[in-house]
């Protein structure tokens, strides 16, 4: 429904690609149409994709609607025993593979390469869309697993086409709009981008590894109007700028999420996009997508305000997005004070809440535990502290490890810094600082805890601090707690930390 | 009819088809070109047409709500008749779009 909207108004408006060669919506439509008929031909009963971002995916995404099956892009970082875990929790699944990663695949049934998915699409008579329950699933995606078994989210239809009318304007887009995506395709914000821009009408352009120089490149030749990044490629992208601004003047929007987006980082970027209006999107792959967003105007208010609330919410996820009600709980499980901190949870008609295998986990009105530990400010701004299992129990007392590290952030030394809890016979946990200086820069140990000490209650200062050239991230830009806890742990790295 | 969230609906006399956004609570006389909407998969009655009066048309991607603001409906197909609920004309929502984030 989605698409033959689009497909009926923008015809020959560029879709996909770059402006010169790339395909235009009524193309494909026709590759859609027929694409439904190449899966329902093959007997699948879904459709995965293995593979990098490009005109594959989108097609992929909803010619799987139109042929009546679910969608799984995976993880094309996976090794060969993880693909095919995946795999066979997908119901008789036609896998379209990207050529770089056919060997991991194996040799199976149904296995097509995405070169030849998308010439047989365009060559396939057309067949009409298949009749979808609102309530089947669209796309089952695998969350990342950073805490285990990758789960299998369901997002129904009735879940994406209510984000998409809850947050997009239909045709909204000018022509000549066209938008950079970066996320790798088994990223909820990759079915997100593809689903809400072509509804909007702009153009998709992906750019499949990102790199920041190339990131630059693609922006400028582009013509690109918005970009979608997690925060370590904004990272990447301002290192490689150092102090000069490059010259983009057709960006105007930046968008970031995935992650908790360092505060200097941030800064230092609307220092060098000064023409870009910077979107902050919360949102969880159980959510379809963004259901916070802070929008530019709270960007420039948070930055010229002399009042530190306003202020602060530069580093807020902004208010929720129409048809989301937000509550914040404490440990009992009912509604926390204002203002206070406690579990975030959700309810509206894009939350799915449902896991393949494991059925719905929301509560009897509706609501679904993101996990995440949030507080809301008096005029609705949502601020996320971190995964609520991440939270430090040392001594009794909880400690939220973002706090610590947006401390940690402002020293001038340092560029990076994680806090995590490592077990201790004395406190339960012992709260560790693992931090990353500059190039050039020492840091001293002692003098770092001063400064946080300085900052906050003498509770919450690290007992440790050990010092890395880098931190674990995700290909995401989810930093990996569990690999630097286990780091931690071992009986070699106490030797070796620096222990006060 | 009763109404229900993310709900399709056609017209017996034109093209247009609708998708509900935000229901109204009980029954509701929903009509395009002044017969009753009927759901997308329900064929029209034979023999009817647009009604005078009722033929102002409606626009693909725009979201249409009633007096009291409650309603809203979004146009998936456009067509000839217009919009009403109650023989009222549903007026056009003003549209204040979000920053685009993904």
């Amino acid at each position: 429904m989605l698409l033959d909207m689009a497909a009926s108004a923008y015809d020959s408006r560029a879709a996909l690609g770059r402006e010169a060669d790339g395909m235009s919506y009524e193309s494909l439509r026709r590759t859609v149409a027929g694409g439904a008929g190449v899966i329902r031909a093959s007997a699948a009963g879904s459709v995965a994709f293995i593979g990098l971002n490009g005109p594959a995916f989108p097609s992929l995404l909803m010619a799987s609607a139109a042929a009546g099956v679910p969608f799984s892009p995976l993880n094309y970082r996976l090794p060969a025993d993880g693909l095919a875990e995946l795999l066979a929790r997908l119901d008789r699944p036609l896998v379209v593979v990207d050529e770089a990663f056919e060997h991991a695949v194996g040799t199976r049934d149904r296995v097509m390469t995405s070169g030849a998915w998308l010439s047989a699409a365009r060559e396939a008579p057309e067949v009409p869309a298949a009749d979808v329950a609102d309530e089947d699933c669209a796309v089952l995606l695998f969350t990342s697993g950073t805490t285990g078994r990758p789960k299998g989210v369901v997002l129904r239809h009735e879940n994406l086409v209510s984000y998409v009318i809850g947050t997009v304007e239909f045709a909204s887009a000018d022509l000549g709009e066209a938008v950079l995506v970066s996320v790798p395709p088994y990223h909820v914000a990759a079915i997100g981008s593809a689903l809400t821009n072509l509804y909007a009408g702009r153009r998709m352009v992906y750019l499949p590894n990102f790199d920041p120089a190339a990131w630059l490149d693609i922006v400028a030749r582009e013509g690109i109007t918005g970009a979608m990044v997690v925060p370590t490629m904004l990272a990447r992208v301002v290192d490689e700028l150092g102090e000069t601004p490059p010259e983009v003047p057709t960006l105007r929007s930046i968008a970031y999420g995935g992650a908790r987006m360092p505060a200097t980082v941030l800064e230092r970027a609307l220092r060098l996009f000064p023409a870009a209006g910077f979107v902050n999107a919360y949102g969880l792959t159980e959510t379809s997508s963004t259901i916070a967003v802070l929008t530019p105007e709270d960007h420039r208010e948070a930055l010229g305000s002399d009042d530190p609330a306003v202020r602060a919410r530069l580093t807020s996820a902004g208010r929720p997005v129409p048809g989301i009600d937000v509550e914040v709980r404490g440990d009992d499980g009912r509604p926390v004070a204002d203002g206070d901190a406690g579990e975030l949870w959700v309810r509206g008609p894009q939350v799915s809440g449902v896991y393949e295998g494991i059925g719905s986990v929301l509560d009897a009105d509706g609501w679904f535990p993101t996990r995440d530990r949030a507080r809301v400010d008096s005029a609705g701004y949502l601020f996320i502290e971190g995964r609520a299992d991440d939270t430090i129990i040392r001594g009794g007392e909880n400690v939220a490890p973002a706090e610590i590290e947006d401390v940690l952030i402002r020293h001038p030394a340092l560029r990076d810094a994680a806090v995590v809890g490592v077990p201790d016979e004395e406190w339960g946990e012992r709260i560790v600082a693992a931090v990353v200086p500059y190039e050039g820069t020492t840091a001293d140990a002692d003098e770092i805890r001063a400064f946080v000490r300085a900052r906050l209650r003498g509770s919450r200062t690290p007992d440790d601090i050990v010092i890395r050239d880098s931190l674990p991230y995700s290909p995401t830009g989810k930093l990996l707690r569990r690999e630097i806890v286990a780091e931690l742990s071992s009986p070699a790295a106490v030797r070796t930390s620096e222990r006060m | 009819m009763q109404l229900k969230i993310g709900a399709r609906y056609r017209s017996q006399v034109c093209q247009t088809e609708i998708i509900v956004v935000r229901p109204l609570p009980g029954e509701a006389d929903l009509t395009c070109g002044g017969h009753r909407v009927v759901d997308l998969k329900e064929s029209p009655a034979a023999g009817l047409s647009l009604k005078e009066g009722a033929d102002t048309g409606n626009a693909l991607g725009k979201r249409y709500t009633d007096a009291s603001g409650t309603l809203e409906l979004l146009v998936t197909k456009p067509g000839q008749g217009t919009l009403a609920l109650g023989g009222e004309p549903l007026v056009l929502k003003e549209a204040k779009p979000l920053p685009a984030s993904d």
